[in-house]
């Protein structure tokens, strides 16, 4: 395709197209109105003019005779103006009147006649059109009383010639300023198209160009834009999804693989094997659990999840969660605290705003206990609550441990990440990526706190009413922040 | 116990089949889901075992077809989609419970099994007996030897979901589902612990001991001195 066929295909001069021929046949009405008017109402002047001129000279002729009517003819002839007058004898030789050259058809015809005749003017003799009442007078004499009109011929003409000229500078200044426009805009859009091309070559850190003036084309682009943040970063989390499966899934298979094989050498030990088999076993069973938590952060982050909404109380929740996990800090020697104030009714997923809960506790229970030399001389405790204010919710799961160092927070919420100190507990690093993708779903974020000391995680939520419905519209970032001390 | 599979995978379908004899079962097996459906309309089952995607008539359509039939033969869907949202859509279809692949087989087992139980009359009645332990469903009592116990709430609903499957066992999952109605994984042994504790206050004085741990599948409550 040309560069002018695509731009003759634009909407833009398609719509200037149509316009200016809905204009041109609007012009070309109002003007020939007018055109008719004017020459109506010259008509009908002429026509009155005329009669008054005739019953002047009817007068003179009933009076005079003859002699009085080329008297007064000749008389008025003198006069200047438009006025035409012609007396002549039945072999058309001229009597009196300013009308000469008269050519012999005129003679015949009776009544309104229009014709051209001679005039002398400057540098020569000029046509004119002309107007006339023919009358024959007893004696085969003849009367001519008309009416230069040259004039209304020439308005006329410059009527026609204004319209053309009009509707030929419209058309020019129509197809021009559509072009102009045309052209600006599939500039514009190609190099929306041609950023878009680059993008879907790959380069997914392309954005498209905003000029600024806010028009529409702005406000779409900055629309795509926003999309391909969100695209570049669902991209980005497909990558270190199997980024992790390389390396955090191999490790353990590889794992797996070296026992079976092991067991297979050793001959003939059948509680070797035994034993050997009930390992895979385990070993396959961490990873089909590291593999589903995987999946579900996947799920989660894409927006793929959480179409099981439903109105909860979130304190109930807090509540029942903390309750499953009681006797297990009990057996740990820590004390679960769960503060149980008025009921907070959020829009979410109980079962994974449950998970999110549990995790949060898990990890208090796992990682929150103050470490044995010495730590920091407080009770083991774990406190778990749920509170509103501002259209957020917020549940908070606040421990006394270690704590997580102010420059590792944004870190830890990574898949598989873990601080040296939590190795030796059972975990697969993924239970706080499940909660701020939890958190990003409803339109929430996670917040990692200093405790003073200890760990206060701060899951927020929006409140029924404002929560989001769409997972992709919750925008807000997960972060990690320090509060100042 | 008389058991459908309809499993598009022959191996699959082969250690099913084989492992449920050796549980004492009898398993039938159908390779697509056409073919379950005929069975299924032209047989009494106990239990269905019907994988989520089967060629020809995929598996929640088998069940939905079942349903408007009115055969109520109870069904445990097998999928490898295991998001809640597909576990609500596998119930709204008609299953009767759902099982994410892969599974344990003796967490298939227990849920089978619980299922073919669902169908007995003991699911309504108001009274569970285990030995000397009786639970009372309308009064939420229990005594064991005559001897009131005290149970907290949630006690209460796990010692009267493995009485209602006494004899049975019953999984870790299976209690976290059904008692606690959470389909996610609590990381840590939760329901260890509660059990341990239930335990403690059930059999804690008493020489015969009721609640079992079953390894490497669950937990069954059952009078063994008889």
């Amino acid at each position: 395709m040309t560069a002018l066929t695509k731009l003759f295909r634009t909407t833009t001069f398609r719509l200037s197209l149509t316009y200016l021929a809905l204009f041109s046949v609007a012009a070309v009405l109002a003007i020939f109105y007018i055109y008719w008017n004017t020459t109506v109402l010259l008509s009908r002047q002429l026509n009155q003019t005329i009669d008054a001129e005739l019953k002047g000279l009817a007068e003179q002729y009933r009076a005079g005779g003859l002699d009085q009517l080329v008297r007064t003819v000749a008389e008025r002839s003198q006069t200047p103006g438009n006025s035409l007058y012609l007396v002549a004898d039945r072999d058309g030789k001229q009597l009196a009147g300013n009308l000469s050259a008269v050519s012999p058809q005129l003679w015949d015809s009776l009544g309104p006649v229009e014709f051209v005749y001679s005039r002398p003017a400057p540098g020569g003799v000029e046509r004119r059109l002309a107007f006339a009442n023919v009358f024959r007078l007893p004696g085969g004499y003849r009367l001519i009383v008309g009416r230069d009109i040259e004039d209304r011929r020439e308005l006329a003409r410059l009527i026609r010639r204004t319209m053309l000229w009009g509707l030929g500078v419209m058309a020019l200044v129509g197809i021009g300023g559509g072009y102009w426009v045309s052209r600006r805009l599939l500039t514009r859009i190609d190099s929306l198209s041609a950023t878009t091309r680059t993008i879907m070559a790959g380069d997914l850190t392309g954005r498209l160009p905003i000029s600024g003036s806010g028009d529409e084309l702005d406000r779409l682009s900055e629309s795509l834009n926003l999309m391909l943040a969100r695209i570049e970063q669902l991209m980005a989390g497909l990558r270190e999804v199997s980024d992790n499966i390389a390396h955090d899934l191999k490790t353990p298979l590889n794992r797996l693989r070296n026992r079976v094989e092991e067991a297979l050498r050793e001959p003939h030990d059948a509680s070797a094997h035994r034993e050997a088999l009930e390992r895979t076993i385990e070993e396959a069973d961490g990873l089909i659990k590291t593999f589903n938590a995987l999946l579900s952060i996947a799920r989660l982050e894409a927006g793929a999840a959480g179409e099981n909404r439903e109105t909860l109380d979130l304190t109930a929740l807090v509540g029942d969660v903390a309750e499953l996990y009681e006797p297990v800090a009990e057996e740990r020697g820590i004390e679960l605290k769960a503060e149980a104030p008025a009921p907070i009714i959020i829009h979410g997923d109980r079962q994974l705003l449950g998970q999110a809960i549990a995790n949060l506790i898990d990890n208090a229970l796992k990682y929150g206990a103050p470490s044995r030399d010495g730590g920091n001389g407080r009770a083991p405790e774990v406190e778990v609550c749920a509170e509103a204010s501002e259209g957020e919710a917020r549940i908070i799961v606040a421990d006394r441990g270690p704590g997580v160092p102010a420059s590792e927070r944004a870190r830890v919420l990574g898949r598989f990440v873990r601080l040296e100190a939590s190795r030796s507990e059972p975990g697969s690093g993924l239970g706080l990526s499940l909660v701020a993708a939890v958190a990003r779903l409803h339109g929430g974020s996670l917040r990692l706190e200093d405790n003073e000391p200890g760990l206060r995680v701060v899951l927020v939520l929006p409140m029924a009413g404002d929560a989001l419905v769409n997972g992709v519209a919750g925008e807000a970032p997960t972060r990690a922040e320090s509060r100042p001390s | 116990m008389r058991v459908l599979v309809i499993e598009d995978d022959q191996e699959t379908a082969a250690f099913l089949k084989r492992a449920l004899k050796e549980s004492g079962h009898v398993a039938e097996y159908a390779a697509d889901g056409q073919t379950g459906l005929d069975l299924a309309r032209s047989n009494a089952y106990d239990v269905l075992i019907v994988d989520r995607m089967l060629p020809k008539c995929d598996g929640l359509e088998v069940i939905k077809s079942l349903r408007t039939e009115e055969i109520r033969t109870p069904a445990l869907i097998l999928s490898a989609l295991g998001e809640v949202d597909d576990r609500v859509k596998g119930l709204r279809a008609g299953g009767d419970d759902y099982l994410t692949k892969p599974y344990a087989f003796s967490e298939l087992l227990a849920r089978i099994e619980a299922l073919a139980r669902r169908t007995s009359p003991e699911e309504g009645s108001t009274r569970f007996v285990v030995g000397d332990l009786v639970l009372d469903r309308l009064s939420h009592k229990v005594t064991r030897a005559g001897e009131a116990i005290m149970l907290q709430p949630r006690e209460f609903r796990l010692l009267e979901y493995l009485m209602k499957h006494a004899g049975q066992v019953v999984t870790r999952t299976m209690l976290l589902e059904n008692v606690w109605d959470y389909h996610f994984d609590p990381q840590t042994n939760v329901i260890d612990v509660h059990i341990s504790r239930l335990r403690s206050k059930i059999d804690k004085n008493f020489a015969n001991p009721l609640l079992h741990t079953v390894r490497g599948a669950g937990y069954s409550i059952r009078d063994s001195a008889h």
